[in-house]
């Protein structure tokens, strides 16, 4: 099968087996085998031979390098998900694969807390990390800003492309609480939140010392690769592509502003399967156009399988309704 | 395999092999119950049959070879309109009935439909009828003077194969299997969430054995991946699934087996845990042996052979590429971890094979733990010739004619593979080539 998305071979980074416990990740010694597959070289881990003195210090990068590549697996993952074969219908053994993973990888990362680290940057200060819902979905749609947001999937299970498309979907969802939160799909809104993540990592010091050294540590290794390989823009869209937004309505109006200049109307299903979207806009397939290096802006350019699937489609669709 | 004792494989494998190049893309390859026939289904939809040629007295040292025996359209592509998605004519299986009368029967399934089709020689033709003449033209009936009896005559033969009965609309997700029952009266076919029992003559209607489509698809988190009947207990089936795991069902004990009579799974060994470790535990094939004793699993790495009446671990594994588990994520990254490897018995259930990447496909003696891996490609086998075993260097130091890993080509991957039921000839689908080898008589 033809895979459609891009990843140029710089961006990819080899993973190794998942470490059990934090014990592990604080003191273990730097000798692991990293494999370049696509090169056919063996990589070794840089700092092997340097003599470390700060045990922590080689903890700390050992386990951002962890975090690091965790979550490209997660973006990786992301990435396959959203992108089908818009004219037959994806293997549905791959999806839950797929998806599987992702919620595996959401859920440790609940639970060594950075999960936690991308949710406190959203939440207004009174509320406890347990009120909070961590729940990923692929798309979600938001109509009006105070009603209970509505979600939906264009990756469902039962197809790319079905009736139930408008309908609450989700393809993932790892509840943490019971209070209703929706993770959002907008490209442009990934930047503001990155933004606001690396304030609000600034601002919460104290509390968050030991975790935020991984983090902090994360998001300058994140910067300084991105910026190396490709436009920084292109991985912190798809990262950034996730916002915690709380369901309940409340009074917090630093979010309401963030997502002000959302236009939700590109979500709609005619939008989306005639891709007639503004240059501004992110749609879906607009991530796998700004995935390839050689985009500097987000611009509508077609990509061989997708966009002339949608004419097709667009055809297809007119011959249907009968226009 | 220059076997002087026919039970035991001896993997120094002489070929004599042949090798096809098909119009599109080998989707499945199955023998018929004789090893007469060889059938294959490919991505356009058609099926390409070799027969076997008799074996002649005067050709002593050469076994008898396939030749195309008839090719015909089995699936063409279709469109779903209330989803507004394409179905695919590519071939998901072929399996062949138990030849009762002079015509062969198989069933081939697309992604929806079943088709059970009708495979007949004609070589003979009736000559000399009364109410019409050679050309066909109706003759006159105040013309005719005489009464003639019609003759048949030889002719050049001509095989048909012709669609007996079309089972359609009764899966809404992928079947991935489809399994004759040893009563040759019923068939399980699966997909990913249900299996369907049909009765070969009837196809408006089948029952629904397994469904294990949640009520909510958010909680989705597990598929069928492949079905089969037992070969001797026409009660029994199993299916395994994206879990890595084999339920065994008995049909006498509900009319909906979603409750399992076995459960096979082998615990996970927690110092090898992975972001990865669910996907490559995912099973993608599953047949009985033979002897409907034990059955067999492929997972990403490995096959494992169980016995049925033991449920906690396989009796035998046998690593397939080990060295790719350092290239998990690479592969997970170019889609190759979801594919989807068969395996075979050979006739005896002494031996079994797999394929693997690089064109590359092994086979494993049970009796003896050797293995051996071999390579179907065009430059090295030419007919006639023996087939070189080969190596992959997993480290260190590469030996002369042994491969990288990083060398290995991972578009060249060999999915399908059968064994003769009763021979030492094999059948090896390597993209769009077919190979067939078969050993040397001494």
């Amino acid at each position: 099968m033809a895979s459609i998305f891009v990843v140029s071979a710089e961006r990819f980074i080899p993973l190794f087996p998942r470490l059990a416990c934090q014990g592990v990740l604080l003191g273990c010694h730097p000798c692991f085998r990293l494999n370049m597959f696509s090169k056919g070289t063996k990589r070794k881990f840089s700092d092997g031979d340097e003599e470390i003195s700060d045990e922590s210090l080689v903890g700390a990068r050992v386990a951002s390098s962890y975090s690091l590549q965790r979550q490209s697996l997660l973006d990786m993952s992301l990435i396959k998900l959203q992108l089908c074969h818009m004219l037959v219908e994806p293997n549905l053994c791959r999806s839950v694969l797929i998806a599987n993973t992702v919620r595996q990888i959401q859920e440790e990362m609940t639970h060594d807390g950075s999960w936690h680290m991308v949710a406190e940057a959203f939440c207004s200060a009174g509320q406890s990390p347990s009120e909070r819902l961590v729940a990923t979905e692929v798309l979600c749609r938001s109509r009006e800003q105070d009603a209970e947001p509505k979600l939906f999937s264009v990756i469902s299970y039962e197809g790319c492309r079905e009736e139930e498309v408008v309908a609450d979907e989700t393809l993932c969802s790892v509840s943490v609480s019971d209070t209703v939160s929706n993770v959002c799909l907008a490209g442009r809104i990934g930047q503001c939140w990155e933004k606001s993540e690396l304030s609000g990592v600034e601002r919460d010091e104290e509390a968050l010392e030991d975790s935020r050294l991984g983090s902090g540590e994360d998001e300058e290794i994140d910067t300084k690769d991105r910026a190396s390989t490709e436009s920084p823009k292109t991985i912190g869209q798809v990262f950034g592509t996730f916002e915690i937004k709380n369901g309940s309505p409340g009074p917090d109006s630093a979010l309401e502003e963030l997502f002000s200049d959302v236009d939700t109307s590109y979500y709609d299903l005619d939008t989306m399967l005639t891709g007639m979207q503004s240059a501004p806009k992110m749609g879906p397939y607009d991530i796998l156009d700004s995935l390839a290096p050689s985009h500097s802006s987000p611009s509508i350019v077609s990509t061989p399988n997708c966009r002339s699937d949608l004419n097709e489609l667009d055809h297809i669709m007119e011959i249907i309704v009968g226009s | 395999m220059c076997a002087a004792d026919s039970n035991s494989l001896e993997l120094c494998y002489n070929g004599l092999s042949l090798s096809f190049r098909m119009a599109d893309i080998i989707s499945t390859v199955e023998f018929n119950y004789s090893g007469e026939l060889l059938a294959t289904g490919d991505k356009g939809g058609r099926v390409v049959i070799f027969q076997r040629e008799q074996e002649s007295k005067n050709r002593l040292l050469s076994r008898g070879e396939y030749n195309v025996y008839s090719t015909f359209q089995s699936h063409e592509p279709e469109f779903d309109y209330l989803k507004s998605l394409e179905i695919e004519e590519k071939i998901n299986k072929i399996r062949w009935l138990p030849q009762q009368n002079a015509a062969h029967f198989l069933l081939s399934a697309n992604d929806k439909t079943i088709k059970l089709w009708k495979i007949s020689e004609r070589d003979k033709r009736a000559e000399g009828y009364n109410l019409k003449d050679e050309d066909g033209r109706l003759r006159d009936p105040f013309r005719i003077t005489t009464l003639r009896v019609p003759v048949l005559m030889p002719m050049d033969l001509m095989v048909e194969a012709s669609p007996r009965r079309i089972f359609a609309n009764a899966h809404t997700y992928h079947i991935n299997s489809i399994s004759v029952n040893s009563d040759y009266e019923t068939y399980i076919s699966a997909d990913d969430l249900r299996i369907n029992l049909w009765h070969l003559e009837i196809t408006d209607r089948s029952f629904n054995i397994v469904d294990i489509k949640p009520a909510n698809m958010e909680e989705l988190t597990e598929v069928i991946t492949a079905a089969e009947c037992h070969p001797h207990q026409c009660n029994v089936f199993v299916y395994s699934s994206s879990k890595g795991t084999i339920r065994l069902c008995d049909m006498r004990a509900a009319a909906l087996c979603d409750r399992h009579s076995k459960f096979f799974e082998e615990p996970e060994d927690p110092s090898s845990r992975s972001f990865f470790s669910e996907i490559i535990s995912s099973i993608s094939d599953v047949k009985f042996s033979h002897s409907g004793r034990y059955m067999m699993t492929r997972d990403y790495l490995s096959v494992k052979v169980w016995d049925l009446n033991m449920e906690n671990r396989p009796v035998e594994t046998y690593q397939v590429h080990e060295y790719l588990r350092s290239k998990l994520c690479s592969l997970y990254e170019n889609d190759c971890i979801f594919d989807k490897f068969e395996c075979c018995w050979n006739g005896s259930d002494s031996a079994i094979m797999t394929g693997s990447y690089n064109n590359f496909f092994r086979m494993f003696d049970r009796n003896t733990r050797r293995d051996i891996t071999l390579e179907a490609s065009r430059e090295n086998s030419k007919p006639r010739a023996m087939l070189k075993p080969r190596k992959v260097c997993t480290g260190g130091k590469r030996k002369k004619d042994e491969i990288s890993v990083d060398s290995l080509d991972f578009n060249k991957k060999i999915l399908h593979t059968a064994w003769h039921p009763k021979e030492n000839v094999i059948a090896v689908a390597a993209t769009n080539n077919l190979y067939i080898f078969q050993d040397k008589i001494n």
